[in-house]
């Protein structure tokens, strides 16, 4: 799964995965839009197809890259858990805090 | 870099991807450093704070030696299972920061390596917890155990469909 978040960490790839939330593009077509040559897009894309995030359909003479959503919601599902964990504890912290300020407002601050 | 973030609006907590083996947590309190930082580290207030009820799972036991070369200890009981997390801490700069390991019993090869900073201004202070996995699959193994409850009742569901067709 971490694979995803390892494939998005480069900008160009990035790119690449945004523009292709609009459609299934060609490689030259998308070397054109984000003005990168083909070797690198060719290269961009077989990392992401690594990680599961593209898939390649043949269509006429062209391979068509599109986007595969999955992997992306499974990462934002499992980062949001843990950010509950956390949103979770740290309420529970903020609780804390307030009650201890409150003990060291009627005890006096001198003691600290 | 891309940055993989997860922040709903009405909570405070932010949190952050920042390679595929490092976490960045923060929080801003209101209050002092100093008491925030007894809410972190003191065992009598951790008690309160770190295992959260949904998270189903009781600390039956808080040991901390807060000082470079003292280590820690939590012992937690979920369902019949106890477990511990525990460590050693590196750097201690009181009010300020904090560097210790974080071990999960079960995977003692594992350490993770955690720093918090705590930022005080116009007495609000700061809080960011900084852990370093040592691998990217055991970074995916926290945030996927942060997931266990969810799943459990995905599993309870898919085991009640599978009942219903037979």
């Amino acid at each position: 799964m971490i694979e995803t978040f390892a494939a998005l960490a480069d900008p160009n790839r990035f790119r690449i995965v945004e523009l292709l939330r609009s459609g299934p593009h060609a490689v030259n077509d998308i070397g054109e839009r984000l003005q990168l040559n083909q070797p690198q897009v060719s290269k961009h894309l077989r990392v992401l197809k690594e990680a599961g995030l593209v898939d390649v359909q043949p269509r006429a003479q062209q391979r068509l890259y599109e986007l595969r959503a999955q992997p992306l919601r499974q990462l934002h599902e499992w980062l949001e858990r843990y950010h509950q964990l956390w949103d979770e504890r740290f309420e529970a912290m903020d609780e804390l805090i307030q009650e201890l300020q409150q003990e060291e407002k009627s005890h006096g601050r001198s003691k600290k | 870099m891309a940055e993989a973030r997860s922040e709903s609006p009405r909570s405070a907590t932010s949190m952050e991807l920042k390679s595929d083996r490092e976490i960045l947590i923060s929080r801003t309190f209101r209050a002092p450093a100093r008491i925030v930082f007894d809410a972190w580290t003191r065992p009598e207030f951790v008690k309160r704070w770190w295992a959260p009820k949904s998270h189903c799972a009781d600390l039956v036991d808080i040991q901390a030696d807060v000082r470079v070369g003292g280590s820690y200890r939590y012992h937690v009981r979920s369902g019949g299972n106890a477990f511990s997390f525990y460590g050693t801490y590196s750097e201690v700069t009181p009010h300020t920061r904090l560097v210790y390991t974080q071990i999960f019993e079960p995977f003692p090869d594992s350490p993770v390596q955690v720093t918090v900073t705590f930022e005080e201004r116009d007495g609000r202070t700061h809080l960011v917890s900084h852990e370093v996995y040592p691998s990217k699959e055991a970074l995916e193994g926290a945030l996927a155990s942060g997931m266990e409850h969810g799943l459990r009742e995905t599993m309870d569901q898919l085991d009640e469909l599978v009942a219903s067709m037979l």
